[in-house]
């Protein structure tokens, strides 16, 4: 029993493993083209959901704040893809 | 000699290459290093480099660069005879193609992934960079230009494919939006859509599509010359020519609308739907080879060739560019593949093995051609079908339809829906290449754009036109379409030329590490005098003709040749006077 209860595991590896790939081949043309877009997309809503970091005056900052939580990973590579080293004044601590 | 046989010979050339010439290519000149770090781990960033697994790599790489053009060049070469044919795909694979895939993967990797484009400018010189994009735009404006005609051709030869083809777009959409926009997982929606596909094909043979002819085209004065007295003759070859522009024009606007829209939503699911056709297609003509085993009908040297046929030396080698050696695969393998590198030692796998699966197709293209096609319509048809250089060019797709149909019938598919599944492989293979190459056309336009300061070229819009436009105008200003398939000779020289300064970036960089460039030198050497002789000919030819739009292309085609020949002699007279002076 233990011997096939190994033989199915090992059964259901080589499956998950070929999904993997099947899934990756279907991925990996376009992933760069839809990353670069999806970040794109992204920096323009922290533009506008952020602007007040940048110093431009926003009315909904008290509103997306509440973001914090969900997007302080991704506040820290935008504030580093924009060119800050550090998070702009009144911004996340996120490093 | 039997298909299986020349079958077995081929692959078999190709595993020795792999096992042998890449491993010695890999060990003693490339020496792959497993502990380099790859770009794809240096920068990983998740958008441009990251380490991805080998066989998905390998996949990629392969369906990228497999598609309709080693299908065709073959198809067009064997009007020599299967031998010059099988001889330039199995040799040019194992010691061309495949090591010029392997090392434009392999030393973008060692250069940060850089392209092939910056590593020209960087190692040849200023002058590359705009060389090597001019080449890439001279080489898509011929693919994009060719390849609607063969597709125009080929739903004019084949009206049941045009319902499977269409219909996979609608599909390729719902996948799309399955997968990104309802969070479905890939496997279940592609499968279905392959299976959507196949009911289409065989729900093809019962719904045959006619574009109806809308423009009322005036006969020629040569097509009124050629029927001579009888009229109707005239008026039907108007005819065709009415419905093959109404086909190239939908294709065009087509590729404008595709160019433009969300790659996830048209171009990902459809290529990846494509790539399982490839791997169906090299199925079902293997099987079919290995279950019907016939003889190879046409000749092995074709000695009764049609009087306007070229001579084969140099024309094979330009006839059969994808399929042998093709540059088009360096800008994948620097351009994608060398981003996503997980392990250097990867790159011989990945590059050298994709090649060789493209050498697989071009050989089954060859077996399609002489094996099956010539045993359906005999000898005398085979001829006949290859009766002069311009049937043989125009009539190559449909010679490997009707080969294809008559092997999958050995294995129990019916005739009539294998040869509108062997259409719809050819088509889809070329509407992608047209899809991907319009799209790439539109960069380098919006680049040259920002080369000589022109603003209004930049623009997407403006650039996608100048790209669809350019193509159109030179598919349809050569007979109306008709004459579009001449174009394949100066793509095939762009493709070498491009191959040729890949080789020469490649062999620069091998004198300066102070290794042995031979592998890369010689390839390239070899290709540029073929290119150069063949372009002489095919210019004389248009000259002759009183072609002047051929005589254009080919001659700024040309010029581009002679700039690379300069560039690769001073080059490497600086290299070898660089390496003369520091030795002691």
């Amino acid at each position: 029993m233990r011997g096939m209860a190994a033989f199915r595991e090992r059964a259901l590896a080589r499956v998950r493993r070929w999904k993997e790939i099947y899934e990756g081949i279907y991925m990996v043309p376009y992933r760069t083209a839809i990353q670069r877009e999806w970040r794109r997309q992204r920096d323009i809503l922290f533009v506008l959901g952020f602007s007040d970091l940048l110093g431009v005056p926003s009315p909904v900052q008290l509103y997306t704040l509440e973001l914090i939580p969900e997007v302080l990973e991704q506040f820290h590579s935008w504030h580093l893809r924009m060119g800050m080293e550090e998070p702009p004044e009144g911004g996340f601590r996120c490093c | 000699m039997s298909a299986v046989a020349l079958l077995v010979i081929g692959i078999s050339a190709f595993v020795t290459g792999y096992r042998v010439y890449s491993r010695y290519i890999a060990r003693r000149i490339f020496q792959l290093d497993p502990d380099f770090v790859t770009p794809a781990h240096q920068f990983e960033d998740g958008v441009d480099f990251l380490p991805t697994n080998r066989h998905v790599l390998f996949g990629h790489h392969f369906t990228s660069v497999a598609g309709a053009a080693p299908i065709v060049g073959p198809a067009i070469a064997v009007i020599w005879g299967w031998l010059p044919a099988f001889l330039w795909v199995v040799l040019g694979t194992v010691f061309a193609g495949a090591v010029h895939d392997f090392g434009t993967l392999w030393i973008s990797s060692r250069h940060k992934g850089n392209s092939i484009g910056t590593l020209a400018e960087s190692l040849v010189g200023n002058r590359a960079r705009v060389l090597f994009l001019l080449l890439i735009f001279f080489l898509l404006l011929m693919v994009n230009a060719v390849f609607a005609v063969i597709i125009a051709n080929l739903f004019m030869a084949n009206p049941g494919a045009v319902l499977p083809v269409w219909g996979s777009l609608v599909v390729a959409v719902a996948v799309g939006l399955l997968i990104y926009r309802s969070g479905a997982g890939i496997l279940v929606p592609s499968l279905a859509a392959l299976a959507i596909l196949y009911a289409l094909i065989w729900f093809g043979q019962y719904a045959p599509f006619e574009l109806p002819d809308l423009l009322g085209l005036s006969p020629t004065a040569a097509q009124l010359a050629t029927a001579g007295s009888d009229p109707g003759a005239a008026a039907y070859a108007a005819q065709l020519d009415g419905q093959r522009v109404g086909w190239i024009v939908i294709l065009f606007v087509y590729t404008f609308i595709a160019s433009v829209l969300p790659v996830w939503l048209l171009l990902q699911p459809r290529d990846f739907v494509n790539g399982h056709q490839l791997f169906v297609a090299l199925g079902i003509i293997g099987a079919g080879v290995i279950a019907t085993n016939p003889p190879i009908v046409a000749p092995a040297i074709n000695t009764h060739l049609p009087p306007d046929a070229p001579s084969w030396f140099p024309l094979l080698f330009i006839t059969i560019a994808c399929g042998a050696i093709s540059g088009f695969h360096g800008l994948v393998a620097s351009g994608t593949s060398s981003k996503q590198l997980d392990r250097e030692p990867d790159s011989r796998y990945v590059g050298y093995g994709g090649a060789l699966g493209e050498g697989a197709l071009a050989l089954t293209s060859i077996l399609a051609t002489t094996a099956g096609f010539a045993l359906y319509v005999g000898i005398d048809g085979w001829h006949a079908h290859y009766g002069s250089w311009a049937a043989a060019s125009s009539g190559a797709t449909m010679a490997f339809v009707d080969g294809v149909a008559v092997l999958a019938e050995g294995i129990g598919i019916p005739h009539a829906v294998a040869a509108i599944f062997a259409a719809v492989v050819v088509i889809s293979f070329a509407a992608t290449t047209l899809d991907t190459s319009v799209r790439l056309q539109r960069y380098i336009v919006a680049e040259l754009g920002v080369e000589y300061g022109v603003k209004f070229v930049q623009n997407r819009w403006t650039a996608t036109f100048i790209a669809v436009g350019s193509c159109a105008v030179l598919a349809l200003g050569l007979d109306r379409g008709a004459g579009g398939m001449r174009l394949w000779a100066l793509f095939g020289t762009t493709n070498q030329l491009l191959a040729g300064l890949s080789l020469l970036v490649l062999t620069l960089y091998l004198l300066r590490l102070g290794r042995s460039a031979w592998v890369t030198a010689v390839p390239m050497a070899f290709l540029l005098f073929m290119t150069t002789w063949a372009m002489i000919v095919n210019l004389i030819r248009f000259v002759s003709e009183d072609r002047a739009l051929l005589s254009a292309v080919g001659g700024a085609i040309f010029v581009l040749e002679l700039w690379l020949l300069f560039e690769a002699s001073a080059a490497l007279r600086r290299m070898l006077r660089a390496r003369g002076s520091s030795t002691p």
